[in-house]
């Protein structure tokens, strides 16, 4: 989000209020820039009209990473830069590789996971997150609508979202 | 989504066991029959006209690297003897080829019967613990749902609650099967393993013969499936009477009844393992097979749940059940393939590691020879790679055709485990997938599943389909997975 941007904001109170609302204003073929809640709100995605993440393909690649590392790893160490006998095994015993193999795989796959999951959601610790209203992380619910891509002007956009049940309608311009 | 799906849901049906249902399962059983009859009478035939060539096998002593074992011990013995010799192991040839499996006891003595009546025997009884296993497994399903307040699978619960009513089956035929023909199907029967003054007489199976007897074997096994009926039975009971008057008081009575059950359950399953599988190889044991083998009847169980509630959704039934819960019980099925393929690594892997031949003999019989490593591998495929690729993503969990894809491919593929289990201590190197397999084991398979399943759908027309009064039940039909 960019500097200096005008959106207009709605506050509302109850999340089957916010639902109808959500659910109501897209009908009305409005463009909602984004919903904050202070908790995940089933169905909310849905009603957004939001398609399904693509964190699961990240983490299997990570996964698949983590298998490949494990794997070469150790057939390298064990099987070609210092070959041990231990208990008479094969030089590359596979069942002994399986454990720490599932290890990596799964350490790659959560770190991998998370790390994408904040850069994707614009959590990393150098951002610094748009918040309209503080009390969305406490017990209220958000409705923005970017001014810039909305085809109604601010008048409209506020009355819409007083007429579906928000207690509060101001107008905002971010600042960072 | 979830907000949508409430305007249609009917709470109050009825599942209709209806005259055509029931003629498919009897089709399924008559074909089953008639497929078992051909291949009993193939595998004797077979049997009275090859007769001469003799099955022996060179088995290797040790899972380690061929290059190692084939050096001393290409003749080495398989089951029991192994065991019995311990460091002589090494040193078999006096035993000579005659010395593999089954037939290992045979000579001198009591009559042994022939390679198709012993292999039809234990077709049974592989069957028999297989489905026996599942049965129970439903009702653990329905009671930890009860016991973690469960809501989400309030809607399905009905269908778990049904499988109970097969142990009615199981009971007898476990104990029948095991007095007719325990002294085919468990070595340790046999009275001369206990008599110092027999040359077959046993030191180590003597050492277990405390716990290993005919009378307490039997006395366990009695109490087992008390335990499970009775069970099964109150809880039946308490569900019956919250169909009829919607009082939470009878879910608080299940809740109790689930949490002795599974205190109970929680050594039954293990014992019972043990029972009816591990002690088929009387000299071996490991920690984790009743685990192992726990692992095999609960995901089996969920996927014949999965594919009952799949098969009835399809057929107008259930409303009440959506992608959500379809999402869940996939999750189940994924999460319990990689529990199975854990636990069974996890036995393999120390066995592997340590090699000590009271344990290896039994993964020597099972991955070193030729009868058996195909079905080895096989079951590894089905029972881990197929679910865990195929239901890896969120799409093909919510999905009834990928559903039914896996759950058919999960109950064969642990159908092949409980063969992998059984078959090698009854049948030595005679068992294994061949043509006849098509027809004995393909056809005994099919009887089992039609009666299981004739006993299952029974029991389901007898209450309500869905616990509409359950006090979860609306946490169900609201029931939301991202």
């Amino acid at each position: 989000m960019e500097k200096g941007k005008n959106f207009v904001i709605g506050v509302y109170d109850e999340e089957t209020v916010l639902m109808s609302a959500v659910e109501e204003i897209r009908s009305k073929g409005v463009k909602i820039h984004e919903v904050y809640t202070p908790y995940p709100v089933h169905g909310l995605d849905n009603a957004l009209g939001y398609s399904y993440s693509n964190l699961p393909i990240a983490a299997f690649l990570f996964g698949i990473c983590g298998t490949i590392t494990a794997l070469t790893m150790m057939i390298w160490m064990l099987g070609f830069d210092w070959p041990m006998d231990i208990g008479g095994k094969p030089h590359i015993p596979l069942p002994a590789f399986i454990p720490i193999t599932f290890e990596l795989t799964v350490l790659f796959c959560a770190l991998g996971m998370t790390g994408t999951f904040f850069v994707a959601s614009n959590l990393n610790p150098w951002s610094t997150p748009n918040m309209f209203d503080p009390r969305t992380t406490d017990d209220k619910f958000v409705i923005a609508f970017d001014l810039a891509s909305t085809k109604q002007d601010s008048a409209q956009l506020k009355s819409i979202l007083s007429e579906t049940g928000a207690s509060e309608v101001t107008t905002k311009s971010l600042e960072n | 989504m979830a907000h949508h799906h409430n305007t249609s849901v009917n709470l109050d049906e009825k599942f209709v066991f209806s005259s055509e249902i029931k003629k498919k399962l009897f089709i399924l059983i008559g074909v089953g029959v008639i497929l078992t009859i051909i291949g009993v009478f193939l595998a004797k035939y077979q049997e009275d006209h090859a007769h001469a060539e003799h099955h022996a096998q060179a088995v290797a002593t040790s899972l380690v690297a061929d290059a190692h074992a084939d050096a001393h011990a290409t003749e080495a013995p398989v089951h029991g003897e192994v065991d019995a010799h311990g460091s002589e192991a090494h040193g078999a040839e006096a035993h000579g080829t005659e010395a593999h499996g089954a037939e290992a006891h045979a000579e001198g003595g009591h009559h042994e019967k022939p390679v198709w009546a012993k292999r039809l025997i234990k077709d049974l009884w592989q069957n028999n613990i297989f489905f026996a296993g599942i049965a129970a497994m439903g009702i653990f399903f329905v009671a930890f749902n009860y016991v973690a307040w469960a809501g989400w699978s309030a809607g399905i619960q009905r269908i778990p609650s049904a499988f109970g009513n097969y142990l009615w089956v199981a009971a007898p035929l476990t104990l029948v099967l095991f007095i007719v023909f325990g002294h085919d199907l468990f070595h340790w029967t046999h009275d001369y393993l206990y008599n110092p003054k027999d040359p077959r007489y046993d030191e180590l199976l003597d050492g277990k013969s405390a716990f290993l007897n005919n009378g307490f074997f039997i006395g366990r096994t009695v109490v087992y499936f008390g335990l499970w009926l009775f069970s099964w039975t109150t809880l039946r009971k308490y569900q019956k009477n919250e169909d009829i008057a919607a009082d939470a008081k009878w879910w608080h009575k299940s809740v109790v009844t689930s949490a002795f059950f599974l205190i109970f359950f929680g050594v039954t399953s293990s014992m019972s393992a043990w029972d009816w599988a591990m002690s088929m190889d009387p000299h071996f044991f490991s920690t984790m097979f009743g685990w192992y083998v726990f692992a095999s009847w609960f995901v089996t169980a969920l996927a014949f749940i999965t594919l009952i509630v799949v098969v009835l959704k399809d057929n107008g039934y259930l409303s009440i059940i959506n992608e959500n819960h379809l999402h869940d019980l996939g999750k189940f099925i994924f999460a319990f393939s990689i529990f199975w393929t854990y636990v069974w690594f996890e036995q393999f892997l120390l066995i592997y590691y340590a090699n000590i031949p009271e344990e290896v003999g039994y993964f020597v019989q099972r991955l070193k020879t030729d009868a058996y490593t195909p079905m080895f591998f096989l079951t590894l495929f089905l029972n881990f790679f197929f679910p865990f690729l195929v239901l890896m993503t969120r799409g093909s969990k919510r999905l009834g055709i990928m559903l039914k894809i896996v759950c058919v491919v999960v109950i064969l593929g642990h159908w092949f485990d409980f063969y992998m289990i059984t078959t090698p201590p009854v049948l030595g190197q005679n068992g294994g997938l061949d043509g006849i397999f098509l027809f004995l084991e393909l056809g005994l398979g099919m009887i089992f599943v039609g009666v299981f399943l004739f006993m299952v759908l029974t029991a389901l027309a007898k209450l309500n389909l869905i616990a509409k009064n359950h006090p979860m039940i609306q946490e169900s039909v609201h029931h939301d997975v991202f």
